[in-house]
């Protein structure tokens, strides 16, 4: 059996000092999921994390909504070539320790 | 302990008004900012550097007494009460008493020397700050990732178990959270990222989760066909030799490779290449049957 943690949403923006509907905008943008649990709003603990690094980006960089999906678009796709390159860079030893 | 030119780690000069200040920070911050540059610890130190920099030129007081006392910092606190002494005035005594009041692992020890430690009260007393994330390598052989195993590794002198599971990758980072460096003012612990290096196999090269290997293959079985036994990460395994088998054949032993990450029973395959073997120091007899062999092939 899995267990799933939650964090209600308004705990969450006291804690960070952002406001209600800067999360709502969040998972309207697609950028996190947001639970329903007994009527309270809950960000499930596995998006803790990015929650709080698109409140850090808003909040220390000043990027709005529309910067933070792109932003958060291309760390993805720059995360999927650094792995792309570990891949090929092990690849490639194979064939360079072969030789 | 170097001196930090804040004005340099800012790109502004010395004249800079307080809203060059900002634009020049926030337009740096944007560029090296930790999360838009994970696991660059360059980048990280630099907006470390950059931090500190605006605390102190946004700051008219600390300001004042960084230009003041630029590249002698270390001797400023020993210039102040001598021109106070000289002066015979204690008014000023305590203007540059530890006016800082940050984390102190978040700053450089030059600044932690020059403003102070984590005392006093300014905004960033209330800020919690996350601790630092530690980075470790662990090098492991071909044979120890073939197996899930558990290894203690020592960081920052605390001892961590880590279970590792078999078919690890060379290169592979994994994250434990909460075993980095601890939280600032009750903000949370940092997290350890381990990432492997797999050392290379005499025997065994890995593609994926496949094996490559070369075997020696003597020329009478490889001409007459016949059987080998083979050493492979799992044990020994005999393998069927097909007469007239060419030099540099390829054949594929299915489920005989490396584990598949994370998945249980699950295993690639094992390429074994025959490199035939011509016998050398032929008896006078041997030399003659292949002249026989010779002469019937023509």
């Amino acid at each position: 059996m899995e267990i799933q943690e939650f964090v209600p949403v308004d705990i969450f923006c006291r804690q960070h000092g952002v406001q209600i509907s800067f999360i709502s905008s969040l998972h309207d943008f697609g950028l996190i999921e947001i639970m329903k649990i007994q009527e309270a709003e809950c960000i499930p603990l596995t998006q803790l994390v990015v929650a709080e690094k698109f409140v850090r980006l808003h909040d220390e960089l000043h990027i709005n909504l529309e910067g933070i999906d792109v932003v958060n678009h291309l760390l993805q796709r720059v995360k999927d070539m650094q792995d792309e390159i570990w891949v090929l860079k092990n690849r490639l030893r194979l064939y360079e320790t072969h030789e | 302990m170097a001196f930090i030119d804040y004005y340099k780690a800012l790109s502004i000069d010395k004249t800079a008004s307080e809203d060059d200040i900002k634009k020049a920070y926030r337009k740096l911050a944007r560029k090296l900012h930790p999360d838009l540059n994970p696991n660059d610890k360059e980048a990280n130190k630099k907006f470390q550097q950059i931090n500190e920099a605006n605390e102190v030129l946004s700051d008219a007081e600390k300001r004042k007494k960084y230009d003041k006392y630029g590249e002698n910092w270390e001797h400023g606190e020993e210039y102040e009460k001598a021109r106070q002494t000289r002066q015979n005035s204690s008014a000023n005594a305590g203007a540059y008493h530890s006016s800082g009041g940050f984390g102190e692992e978040d700053f450089s020890d030059f600044f932690g020397s020059m403003f102070g430690g984590s005392s006093g009260g300014s905004r960033s007393s209330q800020v919690k700050f996350r601790g630092q994330d530690y980075n470790s390598q662990l090098q492991l052989s071909l044979t120890d990732a073939y197996t899930t195993h558990q290894q203690t590794l020592n960081v920052n002198g605390k001892n961590v178990r880590i279970t590792i599971p078999a078919g690890i990758e060379n290169g592979q980072t994994i994250k434990l959270k909460a075993y980095g460096g601890k939280g600032v003012n009750g903000g949370p612990d940092g997290d350890l990222y381990i990432t492997f290096s797999i050392t290379n196999d005499p025997q065994f090269k890995r593609a994926g989760n496949d094996l490559l290997t070369t075997i020696d293959l003597d020329l009478f079985t490889a001409i007459l066909g016949g059987e080998v036994t083979l050493d492979t990460l799992a044990g020994k395994i005999k393998l069927k030799i097909k007469a007239e088998t060419q030099n540099g054949t390829k054949t594929r032993v299915k489920g005989k490779g490396y584990p598949v990450y994370k998945k249980e029973g699950e295993y690639g395959d094992l390429y074994v290449t025959f490199q035939v073997i011509i016998p050398t120091n032929l008896t006078e007899k041997q030399k003659a049957l292949f002249a026989e062999i010779a002469g019937l092939s023509q």
